[in-house]
C-alpha cells in the first residue's frame, strides 16, 4: 500500500461525508422534504472514494442514477449538491436536474444519469477527447452489475479497447439489478470475466475494502494514462438500502444483508487506521462529527435557498 | 462558385470546417479509407488522416454516445449513422443524453456535435433503408434538425451545424447526393433557422424540404404553365423553424400546401399546418393541405415504392384541388 497517512485519512473523511450525506437524505426524504426519486450509495462508499482518490481534476467521470457518492468523491460541492436535491436555484443544475442529473463539468463530472448503462459511451467519448488532445487525462465510467448486461457495455468496451482509449470501466457489483439478484440476470459470477471478450485486463476486488479498490483502480488508471487502453474493474459491494428510497428491499435475504453489514467499509477502514496508528478513536469521531456538521450546513443552505422562478423552465434548452 | 454535387458539397463543408477548427473530427462506419457507404466522406481520410477520420465498429449507440462525451469534453464530433433508419439503435444517446445534457445540467454543459445521416426512398431499398423520419428529431427539445435540398445549402448548413454549440441532426437525402449545383468556395455558412424562398409566386405557398423541395419546384413549373403561380419555400432547418417566412408567404398567397416524404400521421407537416392555422388563420382562403407518404412501411417493389412516394403529379393534383 502506497497510501500515506494524510491520504488515508482524507479517504476516510470522504467516505464519512458520503455516509452522512446519504443518511441525511434518508431522513429528509422520509420527512417529505424533497421531491422525486433518490437512489442511495450507503454501503458502497469505498468504491467511489477508492477510485477517485486516484483522479485529478482534469480527469472525467460518468456517474449513474446512484451518483451522490461519485460526485462527492470527485470533489463535488456539498451545498450545491444538496440544493439540487431540494430543487433550488442554488443547486448544481439550478433545480433542473435533481438527484439523478447532478453534474459539474468543470470538475470533470459528466453527470449522474437516469439511464442505466448510458455513462459508458459518454466516458468513452471523454476518453477519446483526452487522447485526441493528448492531455494525459483519463475517464472513468461507473456502472452497476445490471448495466453490464446492456448493449452499451458491449459497444463501449469494444470501441474503447479497439481504439486503446484512456478509460476505466468501473463496475460496482452490488449484487442487485433493482430486485434481480446477480445470478438471475447473468450467467457469470465475476463480471470482470467479460474483459477477456475485449482483449483487455479484468480484475475483481472487494469493493468494501477501500485500499483494495484504490490499488486496483490505481493500476487501471495508470495503465490508461500510459496509453495502454482500458481495464474492466469489478468492485463487489452491497447496497444497504433498497433500489430507491421507498423500496424496502424485501427481495434481499436478511442473512445476506446481515453478513454484508458486517463488511461495512467504514468500520473496516477505521480498524485499519487504528491498527496503523494513523489515528486514535477520538480523531475518527471528530472527522465523523465534522462531516455531519458539513451536511447540516448544506441542508440549511438548501432549505434557505430560493425556489426557481417558473420562467426558468424555458432557459438552457439550447446554447446560444 | 464551383459546380459540385450535393455529396461533394457536404464533404467540402466538413473539409473547410476541419481545416478551420482542429477540434472537429469525423467518426462512423466505413467513413475512412472506404469513403463512406455513399461516398460522402470520400477523400477526407487521405486529407486529414486517421486521427481525425475514424472508422468505428458497427455500434451506433457508442458512435453517438461517444460523440456526446467527446463534445462535453471540448471536441466537435461529426458522427455518421449510415442510414437514418438505424437511428433506433442509438436513440437513447441522442434523445436522452445529447439533447438533454445542457438542460439537465442547468446550462453548464455544451454538446456541440453533428449526427450526419442519409434518408430517403426511391432506390428499392425497402422498409429499413428508405425512411424519412425527421419528426422523430423535431419532437425532441434540445436538438436541431437540418435537411438541405441543394448543394449550396448542403455546404453552408454543414458549416453552421458544425459551428453550432448544440447537437444537430443533419439529414442528407440519398436521391440528392449526385445532384449538381453552384456552391461557394471556401468558408460558407448558411445560418440555421433561415428559410429560403426557392421560387417566388403569388397564388399558393408550397413548403417542402430535402428531395421534396426539388419535386415541389418541378411541380411549380408545370403549374405555372397551367396559370398557377406557386411560391416554394424551403425551411432548410425544421428546428429552428423560420415560421415568419412561411406566415409571410401565406399572407400573400392565402393557400398552403406542405409536402414531405415521411409518413403523414405525426409528420412535421402537421406542425407547420398547426402553426399557420393558429397564427395565420385569417390569411387562409382554403384549407391547408398535405402531400406526404401514406401511413405504411416502405415497400420494395418499384411499382409499390412509386405509389408510396409523393410525386410531382400528386403535388399538382393537390394544388389544383385547392383552386
Amino acid at each position: 500500500m502506497d497510501l500515506k497517512k494524510e491520504q488515508l485519512l482524507d479517504i476516510y473523511k470522504k467516505m464519512c461525508t458520503i455516509r452522512a450525506f446519504e443518511s441525511k437524505i434518508v431522513e429528509i426524504f422520509a420527512a417529505g422534504k424533497i421531491p422525486g426519486f433518490v437512489h442511495l450509495y450507503l454501503g458502497e462508499e469505498a468504491v467511489a472514494t477508492g477510485v477517485c482518490a486516484n483522479l485529478e481534476t482534469k480527469d472525467f467521470i460518468a456517474s449513474t442514477h446512484r451518483g451522490h457518492g461519485h460526485l462527492i468523491a470527485k470533489g463535488g460541492d456539498l451545498k450545491s449538491m444538496m440544493a439540487e436535491v431540494f430543487g433550488r436555484t442554488t443547486g448544481y443544475c439550478k433545480g433542473k436536474g435533481g438527484s439523478m442529473h447532478i453534474a459539474d463539468v468543470d470538475l470533470g463530472i459528466l453527470g449522474a444519469n437516469g439511464i442505466v448503462g448510458a455513462g459508458m459511451p459518454i466516458a468513452t467519448g471523454a476518453a477519446f477527447a483526452c487522447k485526441y488532445k493528448n492531455n494525459g487525462a483519463v475517464a472513468v465510467a461507473f456502472f452497476g452489475d445490471g448495466a453490464s448486461d446492456r448493449a452499451t457495455f458491449h459497444e463501449a468496451l469494444n470501441l474503447a479497447s479497439t481504439w486503446k482509449l484512456p478509460v476505466v470501466f468501473l463496475c460496482e457489483n452490488n449484487g442487485w439489478a433493482i430486485s434481480n439478484s446477480q445470478k438471475t440476470h447473468q450467467n457469470i459470477t465475476d463480471i470482470s470475466d467479460r474483459a477477456s471478450g475485449y482483449g483487455i485486463p479484468g480484475v475483481s476486488v472487494d469493493g468494501n475494502d477501500v485500499i483494495a479498490v484504490y490499488e486496483a483502480a490505481g493500476a487501471a488508471i495508470e495503465r490508461a494514462r500510459k496509453g495502454d487502453g482500458p481495464t474492466l474493474v469489478e468492485c463487489k459491494t452491497w447496497r444497504h438500502r433498497g433500489h430507491f428510497e421507498g423500496d424496502p428491499g424485501a427481495y434481499k435475504d436478511p442473512k445476506d444483508q446481515e453478513e454484508w453489514l458486517k463488511k461495512d467499509p467504514i468500520p473496516r477502514l477505521e480498524k485499519n487506521l487504528l491498527k496503523l496508528n494513523y489515528a486514535v478513536q477520538a480523531d475518527l469521531d471528530k472527522i465523523k462529527a465534522d462531516t455531519e456538521a458539513d451536511i447540516e450546513e448544506a441542508v440549511k443552505f438548501a432549505e434557505s435557498s430560493p425556489l426557481p422562478d417558473p420562467q426558468e423552465l424555458f432557459t438552457d434548452v439550447y446554447a446560444d | 462558385m464551383k459546380q459540385m454535387t450535393y455529396a461533394e458539397a457536404i464533404r467540402d463543408g466538413m473539409r473547410v470546417e476541419m481545416q478551420r477548427d482542429p477540434n472537429v473530427y469525423l467518426a462512423g462506419e466505413d467513413v475512412a479509407q472506404f469513403g463512406g457507404c455513399f461516398g460522402v466522406t470520400g477523400t477526407l481520410y487521405d486529407e486529414f488522416g486517421p486521427q481525425r477520420v475514424l472508422n468505428t465498429p458497427i455500434s451506433e449507440a457508442v458512435i453517438v454516445g461517444h460523440a456526446v462525451g467527446a463534445a462535453a469534453a471540448g471536441l466537435r464530433p461529426i458522427a455518421e449513422i449510415m442510414f437514418v433508419d438505424f437511428m433506433g439503435c442509438c436513440m437513447d444517446e441522442l434523445f436522452n443524453q445529447a439533447a438533454k445534457m445542457r438542460y439537465m445540467f442547468g446550462g453548464k454543459a455544451k454538446v456541440p456535435m453533428v449526427v450526419r445521416t442519409p434518408c430517403g426512398a426511391g432506390m428499392g431499398a425497402a422498409a429499413q433503408h428508405s425512411q424519412c423520419m425527421e419528426s422523430w428529431f423535431t419532437h425532441i427539445p434540445g436538438i436541431k434538425t437540418v435537411m438541405p435540398s441543394t448543394p449550396a445549402d448542403a455546404k453552408g448548413l454543414m458549416a453552421a451545424a458544425i459551428r453550432d454549440d448544440n447537437p444537430v441532426v443533419y439529414i442528407e437525402h440519398k436521391q440528392l447526393l449526385g445532384v449538381s449545383g453552384d456552391v461557394p468556395e471556401g468558408e460558407y455558412v448558411v445560418p440555421l433557422g433561415k428559410a429560403d424562398i426557392k421560387r417566388e409566386g403569388s397564388d399558393i405557398t408550397i413548403v417542402a424540404w430535402s428531395w421534396m423541395m426539388q419535386k415541389a419546384l418541378a411541380a411549380a413549373e408545370q403549374l405555372a404553365a397551367k396559370g398557377i403561380n406557386a411560391e416554394v419555400i424551403d425551411p432548410r432547418t425544421l428546428i429552428p423553424l423560420d415560421k415568419d417566412e412561411i406566415l409571410k408567404s401565406v399572407s400573400k398567397t392565402g393557400k398552403l400546401l406542405i409536402v414531405h416524404e415521411e409518413v403523414k400521421t405525426s409528420g412535421f407537416a402537421g406542425e407547420i399546418a398547426a402553426i399557420v392555422a393558429d397564427e395565420g388563420f385569417d390569411y387562409l382562403d382554403a384549407p391547408i393541405k398535405r402531400v406526404t407518404a401514406p401511413d405504411t412501411p416502405i415497400p420494395f417493389s418499384p411499382v409499390l415504392e412509386t405509389a408510396y412516394l409523393p410525386s410531382e403529379e400528386k403535388i399538382i393534383k393537390a394544388v389544383e384541388e385547392m383552386f
